[in-house]
């Protein structure tokens, strides 16, 4: 599919530094006509930085950028996209009330203008735009509408909208940042096949991701980076999960949780005939029964969006249900609110941690008292207790290795995978008797996985009920006792995990509903 | 704490003070390089002006105090809307609230001993008079602050609306009912307040009173509350992300409506400490914009207490210094406004001072974790 001589993209010694840390170290990189090549790496090691350089967004301090053999001076995206290179970020820039045709045109609009002497007031030609999107679209089989509304659209369809933006502007270098994060495995496959369409066609693909199995299967070539630094390139043959993930990371790396059988005792969450609706009022969870016992983890599999946010609001207090019960270590808590939870013995690791894990312009030793800064020792008489307060971040850095230079260090100035840790720390330093862990590693670096796994595992055999809701199937496969599948708001199945197939899991995940197991 | 920690922590703070106290810095130098040309422009001599004006402000023990008594108001003020900031909310009532606080005050100053039929002792009728202005100034914030809580009505247009009400409801009360009822006042005014519910001047002959030092008291308490206490852990994280504060177990309604009924205290605040030390009467008319003044000086001083109070005595010294310098030199003291607009403009619109001076944002996104033992 391609060779040597066919390089389209070659970056030699790229060095950028930030103040303290030393994103990009003499990095190599190239890349052939037609070819997938994989850039992969824990969050942090340097892939961004390297891909923002080659789309103009970041000057290198060093190094040499040639496109087809010329040496290029990239001081802007405009000039990346001149020179035919084009980036999907891993969120859209896409205006939601525009049509397709409209988003597309973007940016580029005056392209079209009928005749020079109409520049300022220059009709927007749809038509012509839409032609060409339809053309685009017909031609890599993207099925794409260029009069339907983005915000309509499915986010796999949406990403698709955002390769055409690119194509259209004549790209034929196409840099895709985590593009399968947002993605089911679906979605996830559509686009593989898209990414196929385009090479064929000569068009040269970089592949950001952490995913190692995707990489393997999609990829002609992997190069791994690590601290700033390319650790290596190979291709899919010549390595396998393992090797890449010790790449990655550094360090031999355990793939699957090791873990003991659970000994489960009484229950702890006991969940019946619980209804509970979304902001359109729509009943996203109907009428689920469950029960978590102590010393157990029940996984709670299932295609994002069918009702598992709802649910684990519900149960956190976060949200109120609208009928149904739920009581926590024999605790009826129903609608009651979020510290009333989290006093009767709730750890909740929330789906977004941006938005409810942390506040991210607090300090480190701030967030890690968001839920306990009302009562001693962090707080008496009304009065925080800076000495408490210190102590705490300093024990649970240590205990949880955070890795931040400083408690005094804003968690938004973070990696992923460390903000994590620090709600990991924060909610399982607790008396706990019930965990709720809610994507808990979406986004998240090999490393980090391995760490939370390990913790969430911890908790179980310490005889705390773990409630872990993952869209991620090797996740649920790996950490759950007992497996419960989620489907359209209901709990189609619920299975011991041992009894169970990935196979047998996509397809109850997929609707497709099991004989009573 | 470890030394090494010690040194991260003021490092932190360096950056943070830093950052926060350069822009407004260069804002307020640029605006007064601007104003000098305008004044230039105009015919004036900006050296002179600007001498005057410093004069006029601090050139002696009367300007100083003249400047303080400026400063009181607009420190109270200031506040009221940086508390109110913190807790996420826009606070645009302060003139109202001020409003309503000083006519209560003045009511109790004035009325009260006349209702009972007794004089009262000072250390029961001045903080009956304080309480009252603090009381109506709380109410008039947190009835738009429960709004939104629990309607989602938005504060910005209930707090205006509020203004209305307020404001009609006190020239009502001045022109009618309240009005001095002296033959010979024509003005819409209430009657003198008694003398047990008054601030005593600090020094005889000045009218520096002991309200620009509680002013002064008053942003400490407001940083401590802020960043020491409980409470104010839970404004700050309402304020900043709501729906990690709602995760965290606080009750966001109520902590909305608390602040913005506290914020509507300080503000209320700011009239009481006008009628009981300095005016010794509420009069149509006295409060000229210090509740929407207050706004520019809140982001002047990054809405930090501290912040605020250098930035009320810079508002209050141009106030006070341009009347010296209209007298100089003849340029009038609408300049100021020009003067005080500027600053306004480039503290909303940091970039433009971020430009000019080149100063790169601090923080960014850079992460700062990696290289940290691997």
């Amino acid at each position: 599919m391609s060779d040597e001589n066919d390089t389209v993209l070659k970056a030699s010694g790229i060095t950028k530094q930030f103040p303290g840390v030393l994103a990009n170290d003499q990095v190599d990189f190239d890349l052939r006509r037609g070819e997938v090549h994989a850039l992969l790496g824990e969050n942090g090691a340097g892939k961004s930085t390297l891909m923002n350089i080659l789309y103009g967004l970041y000057k290198a301090d060093a190094g040499e950028i040639l496109v087809n053999g010329v040496p290029m001076h990239l001081s802007s995206p405009k000039d990346a996209i001149k020179h035919g290179i084009g980036m999907v970020h891993q969120h859209f820039m896409l205006i939601p009330v525009f049509s397709v045709t409209e988003n597309i045109m973007l940016g580029s609009e005056t392209a079209h203008r009928k005749n020079k002497t109409e520049s300022v007031f220059a009709t927007l030609d749809r038509k012509e735009v839409a032609k060409i999107v339809s053309e685009l679209s017909n031609q890599f089989g993207f099925q794409i509408d260029p009069e339907a509304l983005v915000g309509d659209l499915p986010v796999g369809v949406q990403q698709r909208v955002e390769i055409i933006k690119a194509l259209y502007r004549n790209a034929s270098i196409l840099i895709l940042d985590e593009p399968t994060a947002v993605l089911t495995p679906q979605e996830a496959e559509d686009l593989f096949r898209i990414i196929h369409e385009l090479t064929l066609k000569g068009v040269s693909i970089i592949f950001i991701t952490h995913k190692l199995k995707e990489v393997l299967s999609i990829a002609d070539r992997i190069t791994v980076m690590r601290a700033g630094k390319v650790v290596g390139s190979v291709t899919p043959a010549e390595t396998d999960e393992h090797q890449l993930a010790s790449m990655m990371v550094g360090r031999d790396v355990i793939l699957t949780v090791e873990k003991t059988t659970a000994q489960p005792k009484e229950d702890v969450l006991k969940v019946e005939n619980l209804s509970v609706r979304d902001q359109r009022n729509l009943e996203t969870v109907r009428d689920v029964s469950f029960h978590v016992r102590a010393g157990e983890i029940l996984g709670i599999a299932g295609v994002q969006g069918n009702g598992q946010t709802e649910l684990a609001e519900a149960l956190t207090g976060l949200r109120k249900s609208e009928s149904g019960k739920i009581w926590l270590s024999g605790h009826d808590l129903t609608g009651n609110s979020p510290r009333a939870f989290t006093s009767s013995g709730l750890a909740h690791i929330p789906e977004d941690r941006q938005k409810h894990g942390l506040v991210m312009t607090y300090t480190i030793a701030d967030n890690m008292i968001l839920c306990d800064y009302y009562h001693p020792p962090f707080s008496i008489k009304g009065v925080l207790q800076q000495n408490a307060l210190d102590a705490n971040a300093r024990k649970l850095i240590a205990n949880y290795d955070v890795r931040t230079p400083s408690p005094y260090v804003d968690a938004g100035k973070l990696s992923g995978g460390n903000q994590q840790k620090v709600i990991v720390a924060r909610e399982l330093s607790r008396e706990v008797r019930l965990v709720i862990a809610n994507q808990p590693t979406r986004g998240l670096d090999v490393g980090s996985i391995e760490y939370i796994h390990k913790q969430i595992i911890l908790m179980r055999d310490r005889g705390v009920g773990v409630l872990v809701i993952s869209a991620e199937l090797d996740e649920i496969m790996s950490l759950s006792d007992r497996i419960a599948v989620m489907y359209r708001g209901e709990i189609v199945t619920t299975v011991d995990s041992s009894a169970v197939t990935r196979e047998q899991l996509g397809l109850w995940m997929a609707g497709i509903i099991p004989e009573k197991v | 704490m470890e030394k090494k920690d010690l040194k991260e922590k003021f490092k932190a703070l360096l950056v943070t003070v830093g950052d926060a106290v350069l822009v407004p810095l260069l804002a307020v130098f640029t605006a007064i390089i601007i104003g000098g040309i305008v004044i230039a422009i105009v015919g004036g001599d900006p050296f002179a002006a600007y001498k005057g004006l410093f004069q006029g402000a601090f050139g002696s023990v009367k300007a100083l105090s003249e400047t303080g008594v400026w400063a009181t108001p607009y420190i109270f003020a200031g506040l009221a809307v940086s508390l109110a900031f913190k807790g996420g909310l826009f606070n645009i009532g302060a003139e109202g609230q001020l409003a309503l606080g000083a006519v209560a005050s003045a009511w109790v100053g004035y009325a009260l001993p006349q209702m009972l039929g007794f004089d009262l002792p000072w250390f029961i009728h001045l903080p009956l008079a304080i309480g009252a202005g603090l009381l109506f100034g709380f109410i008039w914030g947190a009835i738009p602050g429960a709004l939104k809580a629990y309607t989602g009505a938005h504060e910005v247009i209930n707090t205006i609306m509020m203004n209305y009400i307020a404001l009609n409801w006190v020239s009502y009360l001045l022109n009618g009912p309240m009005k001095d009822k002296n033959p010979l006042n024509v003005i819409a005014r209430t009657p003198l307040i008694a003398e047990s519910a008054r601030i005593p001047p600090i020094f005889a002959g000045l009218r520096i009173h002991w309200g620009f030092v509680l002013a002064i008291v008053v942003a400490f308490i407001v940083w401590w509350v802020l960043w020491k206490t409980t409470f104010g852990f839970e404004i700050r994280t309402v304020g900043i992300n709501p729906d990690a504060a709602k995760y965290a177990g606080i009750n966001v309604k109520r902590i909305m409506t608390l602040t913005l009924g506290l914020s509507g205290m300080l503000a209320g605040l700011a009239g009481t400490v006008e009628v009981t030390a300095l005016n010794y009467r509420h009069e149509l008319g006295f409060s000229t914009g210090y509740g929407f003044d207050a706004i520019a000086i809140a982001l002047l001083g990054k809405t930090h207490p501290a912040g605020v109070v250098l930035a009320a005595i810079l508002f209050a010294a141009m106030r006070n210094g341009a009347t010296r310098m209209q007298f100089l030199t003849q340029i009038p003291v609408d300049i100021i406004s020009v003067i005080q607009a500027l600053i306004l403009l480039f503290v909303a619109a940091d970039a433009i001072v971020r430009y000019i001076y080149r100063i790169r944002r601090s923080g960014g996104k850079v992460v700062l974790t990696r290289g940290w033992g691997g």
